[in-house]
């Protein structure tokens, strides 16, 4: 049986080390807003970071109060009994730098200037959340996680972590993800980006300035990521070409899907930061282990040291299958570990989040395993 | 099921790097990791079989071998293994030479179509045979290409495959006396060793 982590309460994390940037900045200190789930053993070797994606936070699993209906974004796979189980692993999940739901980010107040940093945050990249991800895991004491976990861009700083830090990570789930962006794929993300800074109320990042939001277009850049998480298939069951409910009459709504992403864009700009939302997709962007270590991918993962589970969906079309196997078989060409399984489903990019019996099979075997590797700590 | 040949083990090496092509839910590379601590890998199309070799603490990829082994680098594993499937791959000659480009050496398995009863249900009945082996009926079956091994020793000249060992078993795993004398009549699967002509 399964059940909830229940009702789980966030923390945030000081840290005073100033951090340099793999692109230049400088961060003098950094707070992480983080949640955990599970006891961590006595070793301290059975912990699991789980890495968010683009729009997520470090609230994964179970509830924020007995009211709320809402549960955590993974919280599907994760919890007592479910694929990570958290009666046998100890869960360290976080909103990531630059993000905007507790971690210092643009939001935040900047030590020199004595205001929130706008869009005067310094761009961060996925390896530098793997470094300030490292200092969390210092600061549990945990020398290695038995697992890091992660879809999409969570995926990639798994991938990530296995090459920055080998010896401190004993296996990884790389789910729904790529080894870089394609041009398709940035080029999603800037037309995501434009309709950001093309929204009169953006006034250069600096919206707070003027009390205002700029709610159109990060309305509008939701819309359009969200059409690239579905698939034709889903869209096509949840919508086909049925007109909207009469319940709700937005001006000028043809069809039910229109209301469906016109209502996903102002539930994000209602709940998201606009400078944190360019700030996450150029890391996306500019995502790209070979780049950083100037080799072809199977040489820069001769340094691994973990076993890896790959996921895809076969409906995905972000990070298409084909994208997770360029990832595999840089993996298989480097003599590491490998699993990999490219699971049937509708549900396109989003299918990492839904839950899946053969998916939660899958993953549960593997993340069983590594709990058996741990040696006997029962 | 139709159990491994008994013979299979004894032709590893230990601590060698094993790939097993439609290694099913594991077994015979579980055993192989157990008996003789071997590096291995399983290729796979059904993901609750891949989630049955996760459970053994394999690692196993879905892949279709129809779409080759060109992941795979050269004499990348000592040995390649392939058991009751290369009747059910659309170029079972291709597998071959892929086989013996990423391992040194080969382990095949398949039916052998030239059986007695086999024989005697497509030449005395005039059907094409369906039993334990071959279940399916001609119309819907994985097994579209069925050989012999005197068909298959022919196709391992043309492709300069030098066989290693030849046995045959019975759908046991077990040798039988009348099929090591008559293999192609008495020999119900079909078991080679093979390496590339060097």
């Amino acid at each position: 049986m399964t059940g909830s982590v229940g009702v789980v309460t966030p923390q945030l994390i000081p840290f005073e080390t100033p951090l340099d940037l793999e692109r230049g900045g400088r961060l003098p200190r950094y707070d992480l807003m983080v949640e955990t789930y599970g006891t961590l053993n006595t070793q301290k070797s059975n912990a699991v970071l789980v890495c968010h994606a683009l729009s997520g936070d470090h609230h994964a699993a179970g509830y924020h109060g007995s009211e709320d209906t809402k549960p955590g974004w993974w919280d599907s796979y994760i919890g007592p009994g479910k694929a990570i189980d958290t009666d046998l692993f100890f869960v360290v999940s976080l909103n990531n730098l630059g993000g905007c739901s507790g971690s210092t980010g643009p939001l935040s107040m900047n030590p020199e200037t004595g205001k929130a940093y706008g869009p005067d945050f310094p761009e961060v990249t996925v390896l530098d959340w793997v470094h300030s991800q490292a200092r969390l895991a210092d600061y549990f004491g945990i020398e290695q996680f038995a697992a890091i976990a992660g879809g999409s861009l969570g995926g990639m700083q798994a991938l990530q972590w296995s090459i920055t830090y080998p010896s401190r990570v004993k296996s990884a789930a790389i789910i729904a993800a790529a080894p870089r962006l394609t041009a398709q794929n940035i080029a999603f993300n800037e037309v995501a980006r434009q309709a950001i800074m093309r929204d009169p109320n953006f006034f250069e990042g600096n919206y707070a300035d003027h009390e205002v939001i700029p709610a159109s277009g990060l309305g509008l850049a939701r819309m359009v990521g969200h059409i690239t998480y579905l698939s034709d298939v889903s869209m096509g069951k949840k919508f086909g070409r049925r007109l909207p409910r009469d319940d709700r009459d937005a001006e000028g709504v043809n069809f039910a899907v229109e209301q469906y992403l016109r209502y996903q864009g102002e539930q994000f700009s209602g709940r998201f930061d606009a400078n944190t939302y360019i700030l996450m997709t150029r890391a996306l962007d500019y995502f790209d282990p070979t780049n950083t270590e100037s080799m072809p991918l199977p040489n820069v993962l001769k340094s691994t040291k973990c076993q890896f589970l790959v996921l895809s969906f076969t409906t995905d079309w972000r990070f298409s299958p084909s994208r997770s196997e360029e990832i595999v078989d840089a993996l298989i060409q480097a003599g590491k570990p490998v699993s990999y399984s490219r699971l049937e489903s509708t549900h396109g990019h989003d299918a990492f989040l839904i839950p899946d019996a053969t998916y939660e099979r899958i993953f549960k075997a593997f993340m069983d395993r590594v709990y058996r590797d741990l040696g006997g700590d029962e | 099921m139709i159990a491994h040949s008994h013979q299979i083990p004894s032709w590893i090496t230990t601590h060698s790097r094993v790939l097993d092509l439609g290694c099913g839910d594991g077994k015979l590379l579980a055993q192989l990791v157990k008996s003789h601590h071997i590096d291995a890998l399983g290729l796979e199309l059904d993901p609750v079989k891949i989630a049955t070799c996760l459970d053994q603490g394999l690692s196993v990829i879905q892949q279709d071998l129809n779409r080759g082994l060109s992941n795979f680098n050269d004499q990348q594993f000592d040995t390649v293994i392939m058991t009751q499937t290369l009747q059910a791959i659309r170029r079972p000659d291709l597998a071959l030479s892929e086989m013996l480009r990423v391992g040194r050496e080969a382990i095949v398995t398949f039916p052998n179509f030239a059986y007695i009863s086999n024989r005697i249900q497509l030449g005395l009945a005039g059907h094409m045979p369906v039993n334990p082996q071959l279940p399916n009926p001609w119309y819907d079956t994985p097994n579209i290409h069925l050989s012999t091994f005197r068909d298959f020793e022919e196709l391992c000249q043309r492709l300069s495959i030098r066989i290693l060992d030849r046995d045959t078993s019975n759908l046991s795993g077990k040798r039988t006396w009348l099929g090591t004398v008559w293999p192609n009549l008495f020999g119900e699967v079909a078991v080679y060793r093979l390496t590339k002509e060097s």
